[in-house]
């Protein structure tokens, strides 16, 4: 929007953003490599966290608190429930990685490049002048309660219905025909 | 704040979750790179919402559509993984081949039986019974068909001795065991 200051000179913000992704990249490195099931899902808290510490600098801060407080807070017990309750190996598991590891690291190094490279290449120029009250709860609720009322109420009935298959699915006494 | 940083910081996160996708073997763990994948989509979201400075906040209001449909996923994923876990005892996704081809077309019975479901021991192939005398082999064959048919939920690995193809047998035994 406005013309873009060097990359050589990084405000305060961007020097916060750069560490919290790197710490969320490095975490979600140790997600996909760690020998231990449960090291995996404590290393994905980490790296929700510091993605909702990302937000916060972009300020947005309500979708900071929703990240916290579901995915951490919901999405990464309900995961350890799976853990725990499909008797996974608690402690050094030789065989958490699948035999085509090596093809898996070339798609993923090529989906990299291909990403990086046309990213930095589109959006050299682009800069956002970051002024708070953008995410607020109050400008989000107005937002959701205004424009978004239809989506919203169609993703809690969606939201019902994969909870009542969850359950349906998960007990042992209903018999199929 | 340069829009570079976090569109990279997403695209790396992406790559990492399709890395994890591929390289796991546990579903869980195919689920938690899932959960990166779709961060990094959030992430995206967020930047280009502030960028673009959206009066109706598109981004931000579908970042949290998405992180309310990732807990619906979560949830119904789980409980996909649970009943395959009961079924099955394993989550081992390389272990997991019922809807694959069987290997090769000269073992027909063993290899499709073993391979589709684990954690059973495999039928007995069909060349066993070539060293029965021919009408036996026919006549138990006959009667093992009849028991089958009769009582389909009762089938179980050792009612089937003659030719019957033992990937018609390991349906009902597997679902004997997962009512239980």
């Amino acid at each position: 929007m406005t013309e873009a200051p060097s990359y050589l000179s990084p405000t305060g913000q961007e020097i916060v953003f750069l560490l919290l992704g790197a710490v969320a990249v490095g975490s979600a490195l140790l997600v996909v490599t760690t020998r231990q099931l449960v090291h995996a899902a404590l290393w994905l808290v980490v790296c929700f966290g510091a993605l909702a510490g990302g937000y916060l600098v972009l300020t947005a801060e309500f979708v900071a608190w929703v990240q916290v407080l579901i995915y951490v807070g919901a999405i990464v017990v309900l995961l350890l429930f799976g853990i725990m309750l499909t008797r996974a190996p608690i402690g050094r598991a030789a065989d958490l990685d699948s035999r085509n590891r090596p093809a898996a690291a070339v798609v993923a190094t090529a989906t990299a490049v291909v990403l990086v490279t046309v990213v930095i290449d589109g959006f050299r120029t682009a800069y956002i002048p970051l002024e708070p009250g953008g995410g607020s709860a109050k400008e989000l609720g107005s937002s959701v309660f205004r424009n978004w009322v239809l989506p919203f109420e169609a993703l809690s009935v969606l939201l019902l219905a994969a909870l009542i298959g969850a359950i349906v699915l998960s007990r042992t006494d209903i018999r199929g025909r | 704040m340069h829009v570079v940083y976090p569109a990279v910081v997403s695209a790396l996160l992406f790559s990492i979750g399709v890395y994890g996708v591929l390289a796991r073997r546990n579903t869980i763990l195919v689920l938690m790179s899932v959960e990166l994948m779709l961060n990094a989509v959030n992430l995206n979201l967020v930047t280009f919402d502030m960028w673009l400075r959206d009066r109706l906040h598109s981004g931000q209001v579908l970042t949290l559509f998405v992180i309310v449909i990732a807990a619906a996923e979560v949830g119904l994923g789980l409980a996909i993984i649970l009943a395959l876990y009961r079924n099955r005892q394993t989550v081992d996704l390389d272990r997991l081949r019922a809807l694959a081809e069987p290997a090769a077309p000269a073992d027909t019975g063993g290899q499709s039986g073993a391979t589709g479901v684990t954690g059973e021991t495999a039928p007995r192939p069909i060349t066993n019974d070539g060293d029965l005398p021919q009408g036996r082999t026919s006549q138990a064959s006959r009667t093992s068909q009849a028991s089958l048919i009769s009582r389909p939920s009762a089938g179980s690995a050792d009612v089937v001795t003659g030719p019957v193809r033992p990937g018609i047998v390991t349906g009902p035994a597997n679902r004997t065991v997962d009512t239980s």
